[in-house]
């Protein structure tokens, strides 16, 4: 492995600008790592489809142009892998699902015409749970993705592929989808950085959705600088998706640069902790918030009670949306069509062969689940009710932000556990989800940060802070300090400490 | 087909409830959640973009003018305009609804709780509450192929454009309106005649039923005379011309009296209107009817109609039609009998427009009140929808005017030009039908008629014009029609010597 | 709140257009009484007088102007499709043949 992949995105940009390296040489180096830690029998796969020919000769066009001194967007040539519930011209667009096998979107989304606007080579997509159902990539219909910590460990999810591709410098950036959580449990469990904006800031258009009112696109990353500057290209006002903020994505990479936590307050959220959460999770946790002190911050204690219902109201939300959502895949306009094996060929019993055969297990149990919450009789005990405590959890949100400038958990209960342990039981799947939920119900933005291994398995434990809508600068700004304090501690980044990956031999062909 | 009563006998022993949802395809240039363009006719599948067809990964943006145009129609229909209103989804999966629900609204619609009255033959007004107009979209164009009839039953497969797909829509709904009695089928053509005036007088829907601009689902129940519940109810769904509107009511009528003097419970179902046989026939309930599943569609925000909004676009408003029909009378200068029969006919628009385009109003009058409706009656369609273009009758009564033709050859190339043969002047170049004005050879011809019947030429000598007409009839005959009468009347007084 | 049972998810299914086999109804079922049984709680947890939430940050009128923007060719539209003819998605026969 060339040392070159290991640099943030940040001293990437520094070294295509100072010309030390050409985007080519960059991007062909991070094409190289796909090829030799992704595929075979013990691979990451973190990828579903790697974009060779694309990604470098978006590359040898930003080698040209600065050769020609053309003024360039600080990312350009900085390759970036984006999660495969994000439609892309010119590769296909699966969404973890065999429903969608094959499909190749006729237009982007707009987070990858801003990708492409900077110049970022797409390096490809990247594995998740099926329509981002899931909290271990392990619901993906092409094979779950492997945790870079523990090849028999899960990678988080549903944005498994992304964390984990940055995990293994496979790529210095990815796009991630959160609904629930799925960039930041899977960057607590892979060591890495992901963030949340708040609900409106980037914009949805072009990512396929699964609850509407609660999905977001956000960037993953093993800095959080890194994160900043990839957020200020991916956010900012669209008119294609009603629900986007008129504001513009600025003053991020300037917080994150900023870093000072001096005088700030900082709530810990009392519910989101003790039960359920394993202890080098939490020894962690008390590390930071040390730290925190250290730097300046004043650390208080803050409740949240009704963050209590968060999970369940979520779960009646987000299959009910998820149910509507999923509704178009059919096998009428794209997709996959599959004609029931006997009986009468009609259009209905053709799309509920389709649907049956093209949707895995946990994608069925949501779409049966969130019908349920719909339908008529049970609106108001479910979809109703869910809604109103919505609003409770807002309030104790605008209570706590009254009182301190960021909240601040463990961003999941535990670190990574191994593929297959709860694939059978649903439950214990959702409660990976309890601390990150609470700000997909009121849209705010958090970011997860890794905070150290916990003692007793040496995963890494990811640390969650949350801000007030709009305020996402001031994630940066926490995080940046902690991040730099938590990496003297361990004298280098954390990902120095994951086990080298075992390469494949050079002949072996990417995807 | 099933049994019925007759309508007399229905009306003796039950009072009819009617309810109607009008469906109003706007006339704007995008569509309602996308901006493609809202065409009508083009190749299929060509004005759809991602959104249009359901891509993954797409979203809704509302269009504002559908917006205004929706609250216009509100205002047009007296309705409160609801300061907040949010959209829905309604779910149902069927292949012309491409995300397999349709973003509607449910329990906020945009306008509601208004009124129109509806002016019947004899000229007395009936007013119809209006409960609500909500903002939609349209679903696309489903084509059955195979099988015997082009008909959805017994098609081998279907096809699907959907160029509509994401055509705004408003749909107007009514309260129960009670107490029609014998006129319920009068007064369903007269209210839908209506709404298609209004919104055509509001410029936001080309509210052409034959493109189906304007679709009509008709409600109707039975009950006993006295009983104040409803009975069950049939929808009748898209019942697309004026005409069929009024028969679908009265048939669906006479089918309830016979359903419910035979003991039997009328099924609360959809039906289906044939125009070929006048009679409905129960529609396949979709299996998801009864469970819509509505909920606030998360990807839009609500539509907030400010007083000043809603006053600005109030100051738009053109003049309601019964106003501009009072002026319209008066400009024409028709007899409130020659006006109400061109209102009943549904022709004031058709006559406007010929008006407009240059013809008198008593040529419009004539020409739509006689040779087109007369037309229209035989091929059993509505007069606006045989084709006829007020250019057609403007250049007919200039072809008139100018002695090329005489109103008998107009008749025919009025014929001439619905055969497809082209403009009036090209039909009269193609059949030759100019009017014989070369006095010479129509000279021949009067000298021939009065050798034939020197009795009525000595009449006409001593005095006794108007037995001319004999004389005229007898050129016209050997002229074949061609010829201008008056010219030949002419002729002939000047060649008996009398003074016209 | 009734608790779902397997006559419940079948109507389910055919509500949302999944086919299932009587193993699958019977599994679903399970599986689906115990996360209702743990989400029914939330029916509980908030007054009349809490109004619900369904956009986390308000807005209102986001509009577009009435103006013509991309549109597909035919081919790009159909790109996808399972299948067509003439420029047109085709799909089965709606109704059962009588």
């Amino acid at each position: 492995m060339t040392e070159l992949i290991k640099h943030s995105a940040a001293a990437l940009a520094a070294k295509l600008a100072a010309r030390e390296v050409s985007a080519v040489e960059l991007t062909q180096a991070h094409l190289d790592r796909i090829a030799a830690v992704d595929g075979g029998e013990r691979g990451i796969h973190a990828f579903l489809h790697v974009n060779t020919a694309e990604a470098l000769a978006v590359a040898a066009d930003v080698d040209e142009r600065r050769a020609r001194g053309e003024e360039l967007h600080e990312l350009a040539g900085v390759p970036i892998a984006v999660k495969d519930l994000i439609v892309t011209v010119g590769q296909p667009t699966t969404a973890g699902s065999k429903i969608l096998e094959g499909w190749h979107s006729p237009y982007d989304a707009t987070v990858v015409k801003k990708l492409r606007a900077a110049r970022m080579p797409i390096l490809g997509k990247t594995n998740l749970d099926e329509f981002a159902m899931g909290s271990s990539t392990e619901h993906s219909a092409y094979g779950p993705t492997r945790n870079p910590w523990d090849l028999d460990r899960i990678p988080g999810g549903s944005g498994g592929g992304s964390a984990a591709a940055v995990a293994s410098f496979e790529a210095p950036l990815a796009l991630g989808t959160d609904t629930g959580g799925s960039i930041r449990q899977p960057g607590a469990v892979t060591g890495t950085v992901g963030v949340k904006p708040t609900y409106g800031g980037v914009s949805r258009y072009g990512a396929i959705a699964m609850a509407s009112s609660l999905d977001q696109i956000g960037p993953v990353s093993r800095t959080v600088l890194d994160s900043a500057l990839l957020h200020e290209v991916i956010g900012g006002h669209d008119p294609f998706d009603s629900t986007s903020l008129t504001d513009p994505a600025t003053g991020l990479v300037a917080a994150a640069r900023l870093g000072n936590v001096k005088g700030m307050k900082i709530g810990v959220v009392k519910e989101l902790g003790g039960e359920g959460y394993q202890a080098g999770v939490e020894a962690r946790f008390a590390d930071s918030l040390e730290m925190l002190r250290s730097a300046g911050a004043e650390i208080v204690e803050v409740s949240c009670p009704n963050f209590d219902y968060a999970l369940g109201a979520y779960y009646l939300i987000m299959p009910s949306e998820a149910s509507s959502n999923l509704a178009k895949f059919d096998g009428v306009r794209y997709g996959l069509r599959v004609l029931p094996e006997d009986g009468p060929m009609t259009i209905e019993r053709v799309m509920g062969s389709t649907r049956a055969a093209g949707f895995g297990d946990e994608v069925k149990r949501r779409i049966i689940l969130g019908t349920y919450a719909l339908s008529a009789g049970y609106y108001d005990a479910y979809y109703g009710s869910a809604q109103k405590v919505r609003t409770l959890i807002q309030r104790d949100f605008d209570a706590a932000f009254a009182q301190v400038d960021v909240l601040i958990s463990p961003t999941a209960p535990t670190t990574a556990f191994k593929l297959g342990e709860k694939l059978d039981d649903p439950l214990a799947m959702y409660l990976n989800d309890v601390a990150t939920i609470p700000a997909n119900m009121a849209g705010v933005p958090g970011l997860s940060l890794p905070s150290g291994l916990a003692d007793e398995d040496g995963l890494p434990a990811g640390i969650q802070l949350l801000a007030p809508v709009r305020q996402d600068a001031r994630l940066y700004r926490v995080g940046a300090v902690l991040e730099t304090m938590l990496e003297q501690s361990w004298g280098g980044p954390i990902l120095a400490k994951a086990p080298a990956l075992a390469e494949l031999a050079k002949t072996t062909e990417a995807k | 087909m099933d049994a019925t009563l007759s309508f007399d006998e229905a009306l003796e022993k039950y009072d009819p409830v009617l309810g109607f949802e009008v469906h109003v395809e706007l006339n704007t240039k995008t569509k309602m959640f996308s901006s493609a363009p809202n065409v009508f006719g083009d190749e299929p599948n060509t004005n759809v973009n991602e959104v249009d067809l359901g891509m993954p990964g797409v979203l809704p943006t509302v269009n504002k003018k559908a917006v205004e145009s929706s609250i216009k129609i509100g205002l047009a229909l007296n309705c409160k305009i609801a300061e907040s209103c949010t959209f829905a989804r309604k779910h149902y999966f069927y292949p012309d609804t491409p995300k397999n629900f349709q973003t509607s609204q449910y329990e906020d619609p945009i306008a509601y709780d208004g009124y129109l009255d509806v002016e019947l033959s004899d000229g007395t007004i009936f007013r119809v509450e209006i409960e609500r107009a909500h903002m939609e979209e349209d679903a696309g164009k489903l084509t059955h192929m195979g099988g015997a009839t082009g008909r959805i039953q017994g098609a081998d497969f279907s096809l699907v454009d959907y160029n509509r797909a994401g055509v705004p829509l408003v749909e107007i709904v009514t309260k129960p309106i009670e107490g029609a009695g014998a006129r319920a089928p009068e007064l369903a053509k007269a209210y839908v005649a209506a709404v298609r005036e209004i919104v055509k007088n509001l410029g936001v829907s080309d509210a052409r039923m034959e493109r189906g601009n304007v679709r009509c689902d008709a409600n109707v129940s039975l009950r006993p005379y006295g009983r104040e519940t409803f009975g069950t109810r049939s929808e009748t769904k898209n019942v697309n011309s004026l005409r069929a509107v009024e028969h679908a009511v009265n048939y669906e009528i006479r089918r309830h009296a016979a359903v419910l003097d035979s003991g039997a419970a009328i099924v609360q179902e959809t039906r289906h209107w044939h125009e070929d046989t006048r009679s409905t026939t129960s529609g396949r309930p979709k299996s998801d009817a009864d469970d819509y599943r509505y909920f606030p569609e998360p990807d839009l925000v609500p539509v907030v109609a400010t007083p000043e909004w809603v006053e600005s676009l109030r100051a738009e408003l053109p003049e309601p039609p019964a106003e501009r029909r009072k002026r319209l009378q008066k400009d024409w200068g028709y007899s409130d009998l020659e006006f109400r029969d061109v209102v009943n006919a549904g022709l004031m628009d058709e006559i406007g427009d010929t008006v407009a385009a240059g013809a008198s109003a008593a040529a419009a009058r004539k020409w739509w009140m006689g040779e087109i409706a007369r037309r229209a009656k035989l091929a059993d369609v509505d007069p606006a929808a045989l084709g006829v273009t007020p250019a057609v009758v403007v250049e007919l009564e200039s072809l008139i005017a100018s002695g090329k033709i005489n109103d008998k050859l107009a008749r025919e190339v009025l014929d001439g030009v619905l055969a497809g043969e082209g403009t009036p002047t090209e039909v009269v170049d193609k059949r030759g039908l100019a009017v014989v004005s070369d006095d010479g050879a129509l000279q021949a011809a009067i000298d021939q008629a009065l050798a034939t019947q020197p009795g009525v030429a000595e009449k006409i000598r001593g005095g006794k014009i108007q037995a001319v007409g004999a004389i005229v009839g007898g050129v016209m005959k050997v002229t074949k029609g061609q010829a201008d009468a008056g010219r030949v009347r002419e002729l002939i007084l000047k060649t008996l010597g009398v003074d016209g | 709140m009734a608790a779902i049972n397997r006559d419940d998810v079948a109507h389910l299914a055919q509500l949302a257009h999944i086919e299932m086999t009587d193993d699958e109804l019977d599994r679903m079922a399970g599986e689906l009484a115990v996360i209702v049984d743990s989400v029914k709680s939330i029916s509980e947890v908030a007054g009349n007088d809490v109004p619900a939430t369904s956009h986390p940050i308000p807005l209102s009128n986001v509009l577009r102007e009435d103006v013509v923007g991309h549109v597909l060719t035919a081919d790009q539209a159909l790109s996808g499709a399972p299948d067509a003819q003439n420029g047109r998605f085709r799909v089965p026969a709606i109704l059962e043949e009588d």
